[in-house]
């Protein structure tokens, strides 16, 4: 337990360090970036459960994220003021959950607050996740991987093709997330560090949640299940329902991603929805080490910052892809579990994998 | 006393007839074994039992409960557990871990009390490691409590598996050839312990090859072959039983 709260502890200090050296350098900028990077990180600690963990792949969790995201943008930026006739409407008002808004021309809006409108998105994902995972995790490997791509399909389809959402554009002028003490979440200059920290906070407490879960019961039901799934049946682990709770726990992630980038950003588009993104967070999560939380979220760390710097250029979807190929051809344990060094002298001398010899 | 009932029970995959209308009685606090020729299906009335399979036909009762219908994680959680022909233990837990995942069903703290690291889990952590200790000790495997089961040698990974399935206390234990891949003196030192399991008042349903260990261990045996009962006796009455002798060595013996 010591040690599981030491990593966090050196973790914090990491983002601490981070924040400190970009203002000694005199480019704060950086932060954005960090800040963006820290919502992806949060999905891609939740799909590092899912896949390393209860063992189940998903080529689909874009679509958590983008359904958080589209519905929060939505709910926050679509005028109300024609429909307040309706009970629902007039109700929400009553309870103080819906908000004026002025637009660029000054024009008044009536929108949902973002608080609710949160909710609202996390809870569709959840549903969204129970509904379809229930058929889906039923699956396994190469089939499993295929029918949560083709949900991921769908999700960026709708996206793109729906009027209401933006269709190609998405939903921009989304406001920011007001916090308590005065703080909000938005890209604005003026709170960068301040974002910076409460993105990488929310990063750490979902990470001290993942990491008490692993040392759960229900932690040790999920290794049961990816170790030998029969096996833990025989003793009365209800694996289906085990692994349906850790699906619906990482969409939820993801969807909290989704909503908070969202509101960072000021809008979201389709292509948050793509399958290429949905790529990108498995290649993350199995360069990481796949069932190594800190991995990954070291991983996401370093790439997302690169990737969303531009380092990556117009090669960007094509590197996480050569990543992912690399990394399941010569580390499939991750790239910080295995000597580097081993691995080469190894290809050199001939090249056949020692998982064959054993 | 009647803790497991079978009743006409049949199971067909494509054109094999694996379990014929197969019916008895397991009673409580005995130690029964099934045996017959390969392909007689014993492995599959295993499944069937055990909720791995759901029967064609026939009703299964467990404690006076009809279980067919089942599946097996609840069948589990009622007191009944099996354990395997080829060992499934949790190969990158250790062997103290792979025990402790045996008292899933006798606690309690699920995904927001781990998440969140209630209290209430710590004090369970606490008593599922001391009985998985306990069980350890009983078993002789103590030592082995930080390895990983993987990597143990193949006579004490079954007793592993066995520690598995009595840390979810059942009342009816089901081994599938516990004695499949063990050196005699280790199919020795695994009759011990059958006995001594009888001894803690769990009913025990084996399936065996090694007659040695059938004969010696067993209150009642059922032959099977061809998925068709054809004793049901003593040990020593079963030796002699004509039928059984000509099932085993063929008709000219």
């Amino acid at each position: 337990m010591a040690r599981r709260y030491s990593m966090v502890a050196a973790f914090a200090g990491l983002v601490v360090a981070i924040q400190v050296a970009t203002y000694l350098a005199g480019a704060p900028y950086h932060l954005t970036q960090l800040t963006m990077t820290a919502y992806y990180s949060l999905l891609i600690v939740g799909l590092c459960m899912l896949i390393g963990y209860a063992g189940q792949i998903s080529l689909g969790h874009a679509g958590f994220f983008a359904i958080g995201g589209y519905v929060s943008a939505f709910l926050t930026t679509h005028d109300l003021a024609a429909h307040k006739g309706l009970r629902l409407v007039a109700l929400l008002q009553k309870a103080g959950m819906l908000l004026e808004r002025s637009d660029l021309y000054g024009g008044s809006h009536l929108v949902v607050h973002p608080w609710l409108a949160c909710a609202a998105a996390v809870l569709l994902a959840v549903v969204i996740a129970y509904v379809v995972g229930g058929p889906v995790l039923k699956l396994r490997g190469h089939y499993l991987a295929m029918a949560t791509l083709g949900f991921g399909i769908i999700i960026y389809r709708v996206a793109l093709g729906t009027e209401l959402l933006g269709a190609a554009d998405g939903i921009s002028e989304v406001p920011g997330f007001p916090l308590p003490f005065g703080l909000i979440i938005s890209g604005n200059a003026s709170v960068r560090v301040s974002n910076y920290y409460l993105a990488w906070g929310l990063v750490i407490l979902g990470m001290v949640l993942l990491l008490n879960l692993i040392q759960s019961r229900v932690g040790r039901a999920l290794s049961a299940v990816h170790g030998a799934e029969d096996a833990a049946g025989a003793i009365g682990i209800p694996t289906a329902r085990y692994k349906l709770n850790t699906f619906v726990l990482s969409a939820a992630f993801a969807s909290v991603a989704g909503v908070f980038l969202t509101h960072y950003n000021g809008g979201i588009g389709p292509s948050e929805a793509s399958v290429m993104k949905s790529v990108r967070y498995v290649a993350i999560v199995a360069i990481g080490g796949m069932a190594n939380l800190w991995g990954a979220l070291l991983m996401s760390l370093v790439l997302n910052y690169l990737s969303l710097r531009g380092y990556f250029g117009t090669f960007d979807d094509a590197v996480f892809g050569v990543i992912l190929i690399l990394i399941m051809l010569f580390a499939p344990d991750g790239l910080l579990r295995r000597h580097i060094l081993a691995d080469l002298k190894r290809l050199a001398s001939g090249g056949a994998s020692d998982e064959e010899a054993a | 006393m009647t803790i497991l009932s079978v009743r006409r029970v049949s199971k067909r995959f494509g054109g094999l007839q694996a379990v014929s209308d197969l019916s008895f009685d397991v009673a409580r606090g005995s130690i029964k074994a099934l045996i017959g020729p390969n392909g007689a299906g014993k492995t599959t009335l295993f499944n069937l039992i055990s909720g791995f399979l759901p029967p064609d036909s026939g009703e299964i009762y467990f404690g006076g409960a009809p279980v067919h219908d089942l599946p097996s994680h609840q069948i589990a959680s009622r007191g009944m557990v099996r354990t395997f022909q080829h060992i499934r233990l949790f190969p990158k837990m250790t062997v103290l871990e792979n025990i402790m995942v045996g008292r899933h069903v006798h606690s309690r703290a699920g995904f927001l009390a781990g998440m969140l690291n209630l209290p209430f889990t710590w004090r369970e952590e606490r008593r599922i490691r001391e009985k998985g200790q306990e069980i350890m000790e009983l078993l002789g495997i103590a030592e082995h409590a930080h390895t990983e089961a993987a990597s143990l040698a193949y006579g004490q990974q079954r007793v592993v598996e066995i520690g598995r399935a009595l840390a979810c206390e059942p009342r009816l234990l089901l081994l599938d050839e516990p004695a499949a891949g063990l050196n005699m003196r280790e199919t020795i030192g695994m009759g011990g312990l059958i006995g001594k399991i009888r001894d803690m008042g769990i009913t025990v349903l084996l399936v065996e090859h090694d007659m040695s260990l059938v004969m010696g261990i067993s209150d009642e045996i059922v032959v099977l072959s061809f998925g068709q009962k054809i004793a049901e006796d003593r040990p020593l009455a079963i030796q002699k039983n004509r039928e059984v002798i000509r099932v085993y060595l063929g008709d000219d013996a």
